[in-house]
């Protein structure tokens, strides 16, 4: 790199101040619990009975091999490489492209406000799985007695039901995300992805031995071959494959820095995937095979109960609960699934933020927690612990995702690609210490396929936007919170790439000491593997 | 269940949770061998 020792032993300084994941595993987990979210539990199994059923399995098999993994590949390569938040890394790849980390960011920033929100929902419901609180009539227990919505119309009356659970919810998101990278995200991982994994096999167990599952199953896993050849489905599972994967969006950019440097990051990034589909396939066989139990319980089909997000979540399954025998044991285990899958996707979103701010002010942890979770909170709790919560969240989740994560996903890409044709030196990167090697293929499913993929997912989208208001909400809600809100995202990231950087900030390219290549003994010394911080002393809170 | 519904289900786990396994071998193997070379070369 040509750096002087000097620099290098003050890059090293500059890393163990930030922290990082002590080992790959805890890397590893981390990913996978920032990937596994509400979408894998309540999302996959309806996109996939929709969408051809067990045929579906290979349009998603294709786009998470020529589109999701490759993707991941290059926020891990940016992020490892370039050893920084999104807009740092993006500034050390180009310095004009620092806004699209900025673009990110703020994109994680809108999402943690809302998400939080579902959580909360979930965290009351594991309670009220218990005495199954919602009785007899789950939809109207949800929108009125829980949510209390009325009109589509924005007010400021609040709802302590929902009030108090997203307070507990910011609560402990501050203090995983003031315990650092290591000892909050970390640790969080460490705990709560093998908890994830043990609730969700013993749920879907539970769902398995329901009378009716088997036809459940049927119903998801039959194939019909005529729907590979629509459009629509390969652009269903690009876009299940990429929103699943949180890639695009600087989650993976940010964890990837938080990687020691000599890390096998293409096999990281298999692991993450592939985890990331078995766990949609898990949700699958439990949701459906749940979902026909109740169906057979009704004496109607399958399709007439099969639904997904809040609808499944809130609605279905509280329905399920009150006819399965031992019902609140799968309630406490699909709504505590939900809990935590949620918790370590959101502290993924979180961190992306945090860490920006880190690097662009210098500031301490603690400092740079308080000042991005308290007002992301406060935000959260006066737009969705109100009566009319439910509104703005649907709106605002579904033109962040659509029109935010999926536009700038696709503009970084063509940028680093096209743009800045960074791709050769990315690839190198990762083949330092990677298997299987990434070369000529990764670089023409990143530059070529992916994005393709990714457009016609947007065109569809947009497509059904504009023929009509979506699901009928009227214009200024959909103006105010969809379009203008989206719109704004990329104002906002460009001009925050316009404030200064914190003096001695290393730009222009990855940072001195990053290298992989290196030969150990020559950094032996200052090789800021996070492993080493409880060694030497270091923590995150270790000012200058 | 129908034969093709089992059928595809299976498929479904063995792709899928077969991909899993084979890329956690390869990762502990692949990781054996990078830490194994990085002790073979002490510092000098």
């Amino acid at each position: 790199m040509g750096a002087s020792a000097g620099h290098v032993a003050e890059q090293a300084d500059v890393e163990r101040r930030r922290g990082g994941f002590s080992s790959r595993r805890v890397f590893i987990l981390a990913a996978i619990g920032s990937a596994v979210g509400l979408g894998n539990i309540w999302r996959f199994p309806y996109v996939a009975y929709e969408n051809g059923g067990g045929a579906f399995v290979l349009p998603y098999l294709v786009a998470l091999l020529t589109a999701g993994i490759p993707f991941l590949l290059l926020d891990y390569a940016i992020g490892h490489r370039h050893r920084g938040s999104a807009p740092l890394s993006f500034a050390r790849l180009r310095r004009g492209t620092e806004g699209l980390g900025w673009w990110q960011v703020g994109i994680c920033f809108v999402i943690a406000i809302y998400y939080a929100a579902v959580l909360a929902w979930a965290l009351r419901y594991t309670v009220f799985s218990v005495d199954r609180a919602w009785g007899s009539d789950p939809e109207g227990f949800f929108f009125g007695e829980f949510l209390q919505a009325g009109d589509v119309r924005v007010t400021a009356d609040v709802v302590p039901g929902v009030l108090v659970p997203l307070a507990l919810v910011w609560l402990l998101v501050l203090v995983i995300m003031a315990l650092g990278v290591q000892r909050g995200i970390g640790a969080t991982s460490l705990v709560f992805i093998p908890v994830l994994v043990l609730a969700f096999a013993a749920l879907v167990v539970q769902a398995l031995l329901l009378p009716g599952a088997g036809a459940g199953l049927d119903a998801l896993f039959t194939p019909d071959w005529s729907a590979l050849t629509e459009p629509s489905v390969w652009a269903a599972a690009f876009g299940q494959i990429f929103f699943s994967l949180s890639v695009g969006f600087g989650i993976m950019i940010t964890y990837a820095s938080y990687v020691r440097r000599r890390e096998d990051m293409i096999g990281s990034g298999l692991v993450v995937g592939f985890s990331n589909s078995s766990f949609e396939l898990l949700a699958g066989i439990g949701v459906f095979a749940a979902l026909g139990f109740m169906a057979q319980a009704n004496g109607v089909a399958v399709g007439e109960v099969a639904s997904d997000g809040i609808g499944l979540a809130f609605i279905a399954f509280p329905a399920i609960i009150n006819e399965a025998p031992a019902g609140a044991v799968l309630g406490v285990l699909f709504f505590g699934s939900l809990v935590i899958a949620g918790l370590t996707s959101l502290v993924s979103v979180i961190e992306v933020v945090i860490s920006a701010v880190r690097d662009k002010l210098d500031t301490g942890r603690l400092t740079a927690t308080l000042g991005v979770v308290v007002p992301v909170a406060v935000l959260s709790l006066v737009l969705f612990s109100t009566t009319s919560g439910i509104y703005v969240l649907d709106v605002v989740d579904h033109f962040v995702n659509q029109y935010g994560i999926l536009v700038v996903a696709l503009v970084s890409m063509l940028v680093v690609a096209w743009g800045l044709r960074a791709l050769v030196g990315l690839g190198e990167h990762l083949n330092v210490h990677g298997r299987p090697r990434v070369g000529t293929g990764w670089r023409v499913l990143t530059s070529v396929v992916a994005p393709a993929g990714l457009a016609i997912v947007l065109v569809l989208g947009l497509r059904d936007d504009l023929a009509a208001p979506y699901e009928g909400y009227p214009t200024w809600l959909l103006l105010v919170f969809g379009w203008l809100m989206v719109a704004a995202l990329p104002l906002v990231g460009f001009l925050l790439a316009r404030l200064p950087w914190r003096a001695g900030t290393h730009l222009d390219g990855p940072p001195p000491g990053s290298d992989p290549a290196a030969p150990l003994h020559a950094t032996a010394t200052t090789d800021p593997s996070p492993g080493d911080h409880r060694e030497t002393g270091h923590d995150e809170e270790g000012h200058r | 269940m129908s034969t093709a519904a089992i059928v595809m289900m299976v498929v479904a786990m063995v792709v899928i949770w077969g991909g899993l396994g084979l890329a956690v071998a390869s990762l502990l193997r692949h990781g054996a061998v990078e830490d194994r070379a990085e002790n073979l070369h002490p510092e000098r």
